[in-house]
């Protein structure tokens, strides 16, 4: 055995290289950047509206008394064409759901909506990315929870599935408390 | 050379293998410690500024307002910031793809005397879900005056 | 329907790969259990089911069935139908359903074909083949079946990505698979023969066309591959050390040395454990390709959809076959005997040398491609490239040239250092007066000189096997052999020529300006808007003279798409056969001019057409491998059909 040590040595190199991707595979895992905005208000911000249908969003909008949805998402995103039905779905239970479209064209919403049916009240034209970015969201689609006082208390990262909507309408409950 | 003993020669095989292979690992590791290319953020290019020899790279949001052609029509100009810090760079070349004011990039390059980083080469975001690896790193902070800057 | 159909069958043939492993491994340890004759059988039965189940893939892809998710996500009604089909395998899920599909084939190829080696030898390599295909079952079944259904199906596809409609691009991806796919099956060949001790010229044979089928495709995906990101890209590069090209070109080294080795082994019966070693990294190469590419633990220029889940999953895979590989290859190699004898200065010796410079290289480009992961586990980032994959990787590559030029001189297990010294002065002699001449004529940095010299060393000396030989008479194999050392040189001389020689400009013109690059004067004459399927474009109507000669027109264009929005640069080139013209067109200035970036590269198109030929000269060996192997096939047979007519 010890006079062939030299056949351990590959098998030696190739330990040593699964153990580096390991680590760096690791890495992108915390690619979900959890926002640093829950349990704080929404930041003052004023969208002008997306689409001429439908009003844009502003924080205003945002501490009427009544806990919403507030989506980031756009007409370009793969996974957001996955989760709309699941919005309607949220819609249908009574959720109401704000959109916020992120560097997206009229006509492209326009054209999303007619496909993939409309779950908004407001959609708020997000051309820069700012609001996005100031509310601790760093991709789409995103979900927040808004509680009537314009409070962050939920963050949900990546598109909503069905197993998700129970889980959010219970949230939007407890944000009504 | 004669034809070596069987179990000789399987052993020098392999003595000489591993003399190529670890020759190869050490000379890699020196190249790498002067020629790996390190990647900067305005912030930390201001504090600590890179040698004028080194190519190095800069991410960051491109700053609106700020990207200027120069009279000789190919040289550009732009500043690039992280919230904290701002490096003004140069250009000499065609914009890539989606190189638009307000959005990442990555120059690579080095920084000159004058304070001003002189690029050989942009790499814009590719698509709309990409941002540069590293413009992750930027801290939320930083991210969030980036963009109160950009949007103005 | 037709989704259920084949997601059935894939699910079968997964069952089926299960029953290979088990009556394979079985076999192994009872030749004549109840067990051994259903390992071929079911490798057959596998590559049909899988073969099916891809069918039906491209059937719903030919029909746009937008119940269909994966269809829904990358395929619209309005494409052409050859998009429609390279759609197919033109994401996650269909690529590795083509990558089981063609591994399956392949094996089931094997298990209908191969009668060369002992049946044991035969059974442990279709259960290690079946070991390996279940991983990527699982793979595709666990965690991304392309025939999911959408619960309600979607009006319109969303994949009329533009970007995507490009034919070099719906062929690139499945030409390096197929070349994966081939060195999974070397691999599988390889474990077999080492689980069974049968590492014998004969398993090198019947491993050898399988190397050098992949090492055809490997050649030509990487050729094809560098040249799209050169015109794609429109940087005026060939070659970015980027580490999606790293993924291609690692397996790649990897191979060229296993069918250097294999080829020894065949004819020589030596260095059969470092063969086996190869047969196991060339594989774990090609896998860790892949792994590279989907799990985005690297960034690259290339922007793909990664996924770390679908990395961890591979890279769990990876760590099972090639952690247990490389088990049973250190228990294992000690007892395969030591091969046949050979002096340092004979083929053997040439071969070895260059096994070892191909391994060092490997082990520059491994070291340097993860190098940045490394640092980033300390919080460092940083990007490795030309500055350092250039002067490392030449320090390793010269050396190979020069006994690359010699090499194929020598004989077989001794020869004289005198009987070659006369070619080997006279080509020496003829590198360095070359280089000297470019040294002077031109100011082209110490690597393009080398470069130029060792092609023309290069070019010459791997012409000189065929001297004074009848070459009507020289095998087939041999002709392989010129040529691919050939292709390397033709190769070689354009990359050289390419950095000595180019001449870039960047201007910002004038309708009517002239500006002159090298030999060619180049006169914008407007710039227009064009309108495309789904783009719109500012494109650039250039008149390039060569010399004086009458003008040829290029128009390159700067693109936007709608439906996924993007600005791309269209670069146009002229081709003539001493060069190319490159041409990108930039932004406008508020002063009404516009930018243009024009080069002039001497030689470029060499680069590639040396890869062609190389690829040429691999399938000219394997034409001649197998035309021979089914002659002795033949003889073989007749001889048996005659001793039984004199015995009747």
């Amino acid at each position: 055995m010890i006079r062939r040590w030299y056949l351990w040595l590959p098998l030696v190199a190739f330990i040593g290289f699964v153990a580096l991707v390991t680590s760096g595979l690791m890495r992108p895992m915390d690619r979900e950047v959890v926002s640093r905005m829950v349990g704080k208000p929404v930041p003052e911000f004023a969208l002008k509206p997306s689409i001429p249908e439908l009003p844009g969003l502003s924080s205003a909008d945002l501490q009427d008394g009544k806990p919403k949805l507030m989506n980031i998402w756009g007409s370009w995103c793969l996974p957001c064409i996955a989760e709309a039905p699941h919005l309607e779905t949220l819609k249908a239970n009574g959720a109401e759901i704000v959109g916020v479209a992120i560097r997206d064209k009229p006509e492209d919403v326009a054209g999303f909506l007619a496909q993939n049916g409309n779950p908004y009240i407001r959609i708020g034209a997000d051309d820069l990315s700012a609001v996005q970015l100031e509310i601790g969201s760093s991709g789409v689609p995103e979900t927040f929870v808004v509680d009537g006082n314009g409070i962050i208390t939920y963050q949900h990262i990546g598109d909503v599935r069905a197993e998700h909507v129970p889980m959010l309408l219970e949230k939007l409950d407890e944000a009504a408390q | 050379m004669s034809a070596l003993k069987p179990k000789h020669q399987r052993l020098v095989l392999v003595v000489v293998a591993l003399i190529a292979l670890i020759a190869a690992g050490l000379l890699a590791a020196y190249a790498l410690r002067n020629q790996a290319s390190y990647f900067y953020v305005p912030t930390q290019m201001a504090a600590n500024p890179p040698d004028p020899t080194q190519a190095v790279r800069l991410g960051g949001m491109v700053q609106a307002g700020t990207l200027k052609t120069m009279s000789d029509g190919i040289t550009v100009a732009f500043i690039v910031g992280d919230g904290e810090a701002q490096v003004p760079v140069r250009f000499a070349g065609i914009l890539p793809d989606l190189f638009v004011e307000g959005s990442g990039v990555v120059a690579e390059g080095k920084l000159g005397a004058d304070g001003t980083f002189v690029a050989d080469n942009l790499l814009a975001k590719h698509d709309e879900n990409y941002v540069p690896r590293e413009l992750e790193e930027m801290t939320a902070a930083q991210a969030k005056r980036t963009v109160s800057e950009t949007a103005q | 329907m037709i989704a259920e159909l084949g997601l059935a069958a894939l699910w079968l043939a997964a069952a089926l790969a299960g029953l290979q492993l088990i009556a394979g491994a079985v076999s192994v340890k009872q030749p004549d259990g109840p067990l051994a004759s259903l390992a071929r059988p079911a490798a057959v039965m596998q590559g049909v089911l899988a073969a099916f189940a891809f069918a039906m893939l491209l059937w719903l892809f030919a029909q746009t069935d937008l119940s269909v998710k994966l269809v829904a996500a990358n395929s619209h009604s309005a494409k052409p139908m050859i998009f429609k089909l390279s759609g197919t395998w033109g994401n996650h899920e269909g690529s590795m359903l083509l990558w089981i599909t063609v591994m399956a084939l392949a094996g089931a190829m094997i298990g209908y074909l191969e009668r060369r080696l002992p049946e044991v030898t035969m059974q442990a390599t279709l259960a290690t083949q079946a070991f390996v295909g279940l991983g990527f079952y699982a793979f595709l079944l666990l965690s991304s079946n392309p025939f999911e259904r959408l619960p309600t199906p979607a009006a319109e596809g969303q994949g009329l990505n533009p970007l995507l409609q490009d034919i070099g691009l719906a062929f690139h991806p499945p030409t390096l698979y197929f070349g994966y796919v081939g060195l999974s099956v070397a691999f599988s060949f390889a474990l077999g023969a080492l689980l069974t001790r049968q590492v014998t010229p004969n398993f090198a044979r019947a491993m050898r066309p399988w190397v050098l089928g992949a090492w055809i495709f490997l050649t030509l995906g990487i050729t094809a591959g560098s040249y799209w990101a050169y015109y794609e890209l429109g940087w005026g590069g060939w070659w970015f050390w980027d580490p999606v090209e790293n993924a291609s070109l690692m397996p790649w080294l990897a191979a060229t040395a296993l069918l250097h080795s294999v080829s020894v082994l065949a004819a020589r019966d030596a260095l059969r454990a470092w063969t086996i070693m190869l047969g196991v990294v060339a594989f774990s190469m090609s896998m860790m390709g892949t792994f590279l590419v989907r799990s985005g633990v690297l960034t690259s220029v290339h922007a793909f959809a990664v996924d770390p889940e679908r990395g961890a999953f591979i890279l769990v895979l990876l760590g099972i076959y090639i952690g247990g590989a490389l088990t049973i290859f250190a228990l294992r190699a000690g007892t395969v005997q030591e091969g046949e004898r050979f002096t340092a200065t004979s083929r053997e010796g040439a071969l070895v040398f260059n096994n070892v410079m191909l391994s060092a290289i490997l082990a520059v480009v491994l070291v340097g491609t993860l190098y940045p992961l490394l640092t980033e586990a300390f919080g460092v980032q940083v990007s490795v490239g030309p500055p350092y994959f250039n002067p490392v990787g030449a320090i390793f590559t010269l050396p190979m040239l020069a006994v690359m030029a010699v090499g194929p001189l020598l004989r077989w297990r001794r020869d004289g250092v005198k009987r070659v010294s006369k070619p080997a002065v006279f080509l020496a002699i003829f590198a360095v007066v070359v280089g000297a001449l470019v040294a002077y004529l031109s100011n082209a940095s110490v690597l393009a000189v080398l470069g130029l010299a060792f092609a023309a060393a290069l070019g010459i000396g791997s012409l000189l096997p065929l001297k004074g030989r009848n070459l009507l008479r020289t095998p087939l194999a041999t002709w392989g052999m010129v040529t691919a050392h050939f292709g390397i040189a033709v190769a070689l001389f354009g990359m050289a020529s390419e950095s000595a020689f180019s001449i870039e400009k960047l201007v910002a013109a004038r309708p009517g300006d002239v500006t002159e690059v090298g030999p060619w004067k180049i006169t914008l004459d407007s710039v227009d808007p064009v309108v495309g399927p789904n783009w719109t474009a500012l494109q650039a109507d250039l008149q390039a003279s060569y010399k004086g000669a009458a003008a040829i027109e290029l128009q390159p264009q700067s693109r936007t798409f709608w439906s996924p929005e993007r600005e791309t640069a269209e670069s146009a080139l002229a081709t003539r056969w001493n060069g190319q013209l490159y041409a990108v067109m930039g932004s406008g200035i508020e002063d009404g001019r516009r930018q243009l970036r024009l080069w002039w590269k001497p030689f470029v198109p060499m680069i590639w057409l040396g890869g062609i030929l190389v690829a040429l000269g691999g399938l000219l060996a394997l034409i001649g491998r197998l035309t021979a192997d089914l002659k002795r096939h033949y003889v073989r047979r007749r001889s048996a059909e005659r001793r039984e007519e004199t015995q009747a």
